[in-house]
């Protein structure tokens, strides 16, 4: 496998660049909300998968739906390909500009427009940050669940676009578990609401298709979510095992003895390393694998779960295990863990893939997955959700050498193919994007990918969302 | 069965899908002269306790699967309904394609998430005779789109499940339940809604109307016209004296409680989800969904107008209605009331001639139908899958 193809721009678009953002000013008139300069236009060349990019033709970051819809239609009715953003903060190029696509981005749409207690619902514009939402209703005990380790900057919007997960949702579930209505502007300005206040909406299950379609149906501008009171208190342990395999079979130990942690989080050596050295939380460094367990509770139910889990834990073996003394430590814990990106990315490029598989392969795959990396020459190190099996080995290169650059996407897209055949699939939480659209065949058949693009053509019969993403362009063709 | 639905497809020939019946008085008649069921798709194909996660042959009896998943103590979380006895049925008839084509979820959906939620993947048939997957059986997948959740509720409109794969739970050690007795719909809602709105993991939350307490034929449940609001804790048995205890705090001020240990629960939230609250009963039942806090306002708004006795169910989000018969099932005062008040309705029983004639399901909004249609097209084109079950012309 090589970089995905992009398709040539069309010309005729470019061409019409002065004229475009012209329009766009009259839309949305606020110079500082249309961004047609080369330098403001380059911080939006890419997402948080920095290996692609390429100049947007122009930004527009409209402040109301109305104004979203109007952006849209214009677009609709001159052809111009649309790629919605949020923060940028794909990991799978899945908010990647195109030079002959206009980026809209929804950040300033951000407010919180209604919280219900009772009814235990938050009502927000789609621009407001992952966890801005939490920070909103917290000083009430309340949060919103999904916590993808982007959280402090990435936006509702693009969770919805990707159905985010994060760590905690072994427990809470991922974004379409949480979301209960949301409006969308349709390709041709159509405002659509589906779903509200109510646990069931009417008719097809509108929001399970939308969420999670990758910025392909239309552009979300606001969404009504559920927000869950926070237990009483919270508390991870760590536990340390000579190898990865123990630490797998421990895993699959703790979920089928009936207690589901909030969170079961893995990292292997390479990992702990440089984690450790980033956020100082305490790691073991003399382990092959570490497992952060947290669960949730009162002080004696947290003491007991802790008890059953390391009693369970004791079948295999582990070389450390060490309870949270405090809330520092356990706030150190879990910065380590979110910050792994961040920390790993300060001493190499990455290529993070987010492959799912069986949980009773989990060791087996590991395995695997050093000897490809191996064979590539190119360092792994792993860590990752391992409740629900969903892997990120994040495959160390030089984004500079461009042989280095091609050997990881070839390197990741072995490790993905084994996840499939593993009996899992290619991505848990970051998405398709462009980065997976042309392992899709190995997941899915033909009949499979042509009967999802038929719901694309649905909501955006002329394939101007987000184009080029999530299918290979050659299945593209066939529809 | 993908041969059988491609033949149908190049006559135009139009199907009932089903699967095991229990179910198929629900929605617009239908005068197909063909039908299809998949009850003889049967057999669990893949079971992982570790892993959480079970397949099934879409027509295999929901009860075969929860027989398999209690030895190994556990369960589908989302606690199915059974219609079945609500519509003149036998109880334990429902196949597992069923459970998904329709989305009923029972009491603990208000903690645990609706049937939707625990589908994972999907094997299916559609319109065309085209058979597909989506989804997979791991827990986190955003491969492409979610055609599961696409087809969950459904209603056999859009496909036809042959294959479902679903996430399981471990069952809670022990259950207590809290009793209050003779609250208002009110009060009882404003009770529900704190103990949702309580950090101990509240797992169901219902409020029976004097005559649906009685209907449950329990004995102590309650007096003779008296209401019953339960309240369920579900976990290890050393944690639910501090829980409910705790909880008990929290509802104090809303009277005298009564608990009910691991035992005594048992029969009430069997019962509940058997809909035994509505038995004895002959009018037309509505299901309700609503924001908790607008369902006692709902639920006076039809009193006003007929007779009904109503339970409420996820802290108030969920409101079953029993209506005296009237021409027409009480439709036009339960869509003139949501379009005040708010929320969806649905008629679960009704003669044939009464839901030929009305709504069954909530009318849909202009552009929501547009999409709708266009789903409908991109699955079943030649509009032969349980045509005009859940809207005219879907």
């Amino acid at each position: 496998m090589s970089s995905p193809a992009i398709p040539e721009p069309d010309t005729q678009i470019l061409s019409r660049r002065d004229e475009i953002v012209t329009a766009l000013l009259r839309i949305v008139p606020d110079s500082e909300c249309v961004i047609a300069d080369e330098d403001g236009r380059r911080a939006f060349e890419t997402d948080a998968l920095t290996a692609y990019r390429q100049m947007p033709l122009a930004v527009v970051l409209p402040t109301t739906t109305e104004q979203v819809a109007d952006v849209l239609k214009f677009c609709k009715a001159n052809n111009v390909k649309v790629v919605a953003r949020g923060a940028g903060t794909s990991l799978c190029g899945g908010a990647m500009p195109l030079q002959d696509a206009i980026v809209l981005g929804i950040s300033k749409m951000n407010r919180v427009l209604d919280v219900n207690y009772k009814n235990r619902t938050a009502r927000l514009q789609a621009g407001i940050t992952n966890l801005g939402i939490s920070d909103h209703v917290s000083a009430e005990g309340f949060f919103y669940a999904p916590d993808p380790s982007s959280q402090l900057a990435c936006t509702l919007a693009g969770n919805l676009g990707m159905n985010s997960g994060g760590a905690h949702c072994l427990k809470y579930g991922v974004t379409t578990n949480n979301v209960m209505g949301l409006k969308m502007v349709l390709m041709d300005g159509t405002i659509v609401e589906v779903g509200g206040e109510e646990l069931d909406a009417p008719g097809y299950d509108l929001l399970g298709l939308i969420i999670g379609s990758e910025g392909q149906f239309g552009v979300i501008t606001e969404a009504t979510v559920r927000i869950l009171r926070a237990a009483e208190g919270a508390r991870p342990m760590l536990m340390g095992f000579d190898s990865v395999a123990a630490a797998g079979a421990c895993v699959a130990g703790i979920i089928g003895s009936g207690i589901i942690p909030v969170a079961i989080e893995f990292m292997d050596k390479p990992a702990i390393k440089v984690c450790e050295e980033f956020a100082k939380a305490g790691y073991p460094l003399d382990v092959e694998a570490l497992l952060i367990v947290e669960v949730e509770g009162s002080e004696d139910e947290i003491k007991d779960l802790l008890k059953r889990i390391t009693k369970i834990a004791g079948k295999f073996k582990p070389s450390v295990t060490r309870v949270s003394q405090s809330e520092e430590e356990s706030a150190k814990i879990w910065l380590g863990r979110k910050s792994a990106f961040g920390a790993i990315g300060r001493i190499s490029d990455y290529y993070c893939m987010d492959g799912v598989i069986p949980l009773g392969k989990l060791s087996d795959v590991l395995v695997n997955i050093s000897d490809i990396c191996e064979r590539y020459g190119l360092p792994v190190a792993n860590i990752f959700h391992a409740g629900d099996g969903n892997l990120h080995p994040l495959i160390l290169y030089n984004a500079n050498d461009p042989v280095q650059v091609e050997k990881a996407e070839e390197c990741g897209a072995e490790v993905l193919k084994l996840c499939v055949e593993s009996g899992g699939c290619l991505t848990g939480e970051h998405g398709v994007g462009l980065e997976k659209r042309d392992l899709m065949t190995v997941q899915y058949s033909q009949a499979d990918l042509v009967q999802q693009m038929r719901i694309k053509s649905v909501f955006d019969p002329d394939w101007l969302l987000n184009p080029a993403k999530v299918f290979p362009l050659e299945v593209r063709e066939l529809q | 069965m993908a041969a059988a639905i491609a033949a149908a497809a190049a006559q135009s020939r139009p199907l009932e899908v089903y699967g095991g019946g229990s179910k198929r008085d629900v929605g617009k008649p239908l005068q197909t002269a063909a039908h299809l069921s998949t009850s003889a798709l049967t057999g669990i194909t893949l079971y992982e306790p570790n892993e959480l996660v079970i397949s099934a042959r879409s027509g295999t009896p929901l009860s075969e699967i929860e027989k398999t998943l209690a030895t190994n103590k556990q369960q589908l979380a989302f606690e199915p309904i059974d219609l079945g006895p609500l519509l003149g049925k036998n109880p334990g008839q429902g196949t597992i394609g069923a459970v998904f084509a329709t989305n009923l979820s029972g009491s603990r959906r208000i903690h645990v998430g609706a049937a939707r939620d625990h589908l994972l993947g999907l094997r299916a048939v559609n319109g065309q005779g085209e058979l597909f997957k989506s989804g997979g059986r791991v827990m986190k997948n955003v491969t492409g789109y979610d055609l599961c959740r696409g087809l969950a509720g459904s209603w056999g409109t859009l496909s036809v499940m042959s294959e479902v794969t679903m996430k399981v739970l471990p069952r809670a050690q022990a259950t207590r339940t809290l009793i209050l007795r003779g609250l208002t719909d009110e009060v009882a809602v404003d009770a529900m809604c704190a103990a949702m709105g309580s950090p101990f993991e509240v797992s169901g939350t219902v409020h029976l109307h004097p005559s649906c307490a009685q209907a449950m034929g329990i004995d102590g449940l309650a007096k003779r016209g008296q209401s019953v609001t339960a309240l369920r804790l579900e976990n290890f048995s050393s944690f639910l004296d501090y829980r409910a205890g705790q909880l008990g705090k929290i509802l104090a001020a809303f009277g005298k409680m009564a608990q009910l240990d691991t035992k005594q629960s048992a029969p009430l939230w069997d019962g509940i989800r058997a809909l035994k609250f509505l038995e004895g009963g002959q009018g037309a039942v509505w299901r309700i969904s609503i924001a908790p806090t607008k369902a006692p306002q709902f639920v006076a708004a039809i009193a006003a107008q007929l007779e009904c006795r109503a339970a409420y169910d996820w802290s108030g989000g969920l409101i079953w209605l029993e209506l005296t018969p009237t021409h027409d099932a009480g439709a036009s005062e339960i869509r003139r009331t949501v379009a005040e008040i708010g929320g969806y309705a649905t008629l679960l029983r009704a003669e044939p001639a009464v839901r030929a004639a009305v709504d069954v399901f909530q009318p849909l909004d202009g552009s929501v139908d547009m999409l709708t249609r266009r789903i409908k097209a991109a699955f079943d084109p030649a509009g032969i899958l349980n045509p005009g079950r859940m809207y005219s012309g879907i």
